[in-house]
């Protein structure tokens, strides 16, 4: 499949430090508003009124967002603004620093019904083979490319070596990946690039069987080739996949989003369709974010 | 005085130090090494100690050292590696953590000669084992207790969070984040700490003269009820009770023999946690 099929959207020149695409930026066909009608805007999930803080001071305030399915959500907005706060939330992720408190809802589809994550109960286990994670910098386990894939399933029980094989090969074909390294697998995965690397984390993260795939700058360590790659696997996997993804880099976001949410100070400042964020927010900080006056 | 000189006797003084350390560790080496390894022979390393006549070698006391110090290790590690998987892990701040780092550390800076009074009170006495392999090995490893919980502890908290957040979006339960991401990547080093702790063991003789004792059974054993004098100990007895004619010469042998193998050790478990090391990291 060649980039443009798979590029949701074309950011339109409208301001001087927007306009230039990144070297890999292809050239694309479709416009946000169509691919936007394409598509289910039916929600993977529902946030409500989430708030995150830190000790004393607030994170995130009172959030509500919702993420449309098998689509890509970008998060933008200046360092500090929350986003990456409010990413790790929704796979609760947060919990693991010390002294953070959360409220409010995240309604997660789960069996074919709403549920809130972080309702009494809930089995952190089970979120997390259903709302999947790639981090900023590549973190491969010290083992082997096939144990570094198989290692969700095997921990979820899977020991069976042939379905275990299967799940690897699949994951490894999703992340585009697998050409590279089906004649070693055996290898570890730290002799791979970093942008293999990454991609081994997607498989890896792929091979639990999510529904939803947060990415939190999953490009900011790489070179421009290695964040292409990335970039086109997005489009890619957004017909299966709800995908979240944190960037700082609006160029990003116009490429690879048909949502983008602006966060500011801790606030949500508004979600919108992609192209119509870039090119006609209804908030004039938005607009100053995507026109580069601050950043 | 100006900076300039200053800097200069700053240099030569630091040097100096550096200096006078290699001094004192290439004396000790030099002259143990030259006095003790023309007296290691065949016959020396593979024929018993006499308390009688001159001639003695060292064969039971290897095969002691190696016993005791191994099963020391083997009771050591799991319950050191343990308080530092807690430690690391587990434990929030708060007076629990802090008693158990307050034993730990005290632990640390005890006497080996208390620590081998305690075991021949404990071991050897109350619990009745007299002088045997095992009491001197419980006692070895309540010595190294302390040295390995520290460097497990900071072996596992030196592997980046990275790696446990990666697997805990995976899914994984913490006990599996433990045992499947965080101990592998901390391999390395908790080998570095291991030898550590071996290497005392190999050389600790206050421990074991009363708990492993200072005699060997008369044939080979494995039995961790027999006593088992260590080099490290034997060393010490040819040369404080032993009014063999040749016990200056046996204490030499026994010295050499003892810093080779220490030697040995800490280069071999070395190569190996850098050879695993480097697999791992994908160079090899």
């Amino acid at each position: 499949m060649t980039a443009e099929a798979m590029s949701p959207l074309k950011i339109v020149p409208m301001v001087p430090k927007v306009v230039s695409p990144a070297p890999e930026a292809p050239e694309m066909a479709t416009l946000a508003g169509q691919a936007e009608t394409d598509r289910e805007v039916e929600p993977a999930v529902r946030v409500r009124g989430l708030t995150v803080a830190y000790g004393s001071t607030p994170g995130i305030k009172s959030i509500d967002l919702d993420l449309p399915e098998r689509s890509v959500t970008a998060l933008i907005g200046p360092s500090g603004c929350g986003k990456s706060t409010f990413l790790r939330a929704l796979n609760r992720m947060n919990e693991l620093f010390q002294g953070v408190a959360t409220a409010g809802e995240v309604l997660v589809r789960w069996d074919g019904q709403f549920q809130n994550i972080y309702a009494p109960g809930v089995d952190l286990v089970e979120l997390r083979k259903r709302v999947g994670m790639v981090f900023q910098r590549p973190n491969p386990f010290p083992k082997s490319i096939f144990e570094n894939v198989v290692y969700g399933p095997r921990h979820h029980g899977v020991s069976n070596r042939a379905l275990l094989a299967e799940a690897a090969e699949e994951a490894l074909h999703q992340a585009a990946l697998w050409d590279e390294v089906k004649d070693k697998l055996n290898a570890p995965a730290a002799a791979l690039s970093g942008g293999q690397q990454q991609r081994l984390c997607i498989a890896r993260a792929l091979a639990v069987r999510p529904d939803v795939i947060l990415m939190d700058e999953p490009t900011a360590s790489l070179d421009p080739i290695s964040t292409g790659k990335i970039e086109d696997l997005l489009g890619k996997l957004s017909k299966d996949y709800t995908i979240v993804i944190v960037t700082h880099n609006l160029q990003q976001a116009a490429r690879v989003s048909h949502k983008t949410a602006f966060f500011l100070n801790g606030e949500l400042i508004e979600a919108a369709p992609t192209l119509q964020m870039m090119t006609n927010p209804r908030d004039r900080r938005t607009e100053n974010y995507v026109t580069g006056r601050f950043g | 005085m100006s900076a300039k000189r200053i800097d200069q006797i700053a240099r030569w003084t630091v040097t100096a130090a550096a200096g006078l350390i290699l001094l004192v560790l290439g004396y000790i080496l030099g002259s143990v090494l030259i006095n003790g390894l023309p007296v290691l022979s065949w016959h020396f390393l593979t024929s018993r100690s006499s308390n009688l006549e001159p001639g003695g070698g060292i064969s039971m006391q290897i095969f002691n050292t190696i016993y005791i110090v191994t099963l020391s290790m083997l009771i050591a590690v799991p319950i050191g590696l343990g308080a530092g998987v807690y430690l690391a892990e587990y434990a929030r701040p708060g007076r629990l953590t802090s008693l158990i780092r307050l034993a730990t550390e005290s632990l640390a800076s005890v006497p080996s000669i208390v620590f081998g009074l305690f075991g021949m009170i404990v071991f050897a006495n109350a619990a009745g084992l007299g002088f045997s392999r095992l009491g001197g090995a419980a006692t070895l490893a309540i010595l190294n207790l302390p040295l390995i919980v520290r460097v497990s502890e900071e072996a596992i908290r030196a592997v980046p969070a990275d790696l446990r957040h990666a697997s805990l979006a995976l899914g994984a339960t913490k006990e599996q984040t433990i045992f499947s991401a965080v101990l592998p990547a901390a391999v390395g080093r908790l080998a570095t700490g291991v030898t550590l702790a071996a290497g005392r063991a190999l050389g600790e003789s206050a421990v074991l003269i009363a708990t492993a004792g200072m005699s060997s059974p008369r044939y080979l054993t494995f039995d961790p009820l027999a006593s088992g004098e260590t080099l490290a100990v034997h060393l010490w007895a040819v040369n404080a009770e032993n009014s063999l004619s040749d016990a200056a010469r046996i204490a030499n042998g026994t010295a050499a023999f003892l810093i080779l193998a220490m030697l040995a050790v800490s280069l071999g478990i070395g190569w190996f946690a850098r050879r695993l090391d480097r697999r791992l990291a994908g160079q090899g």
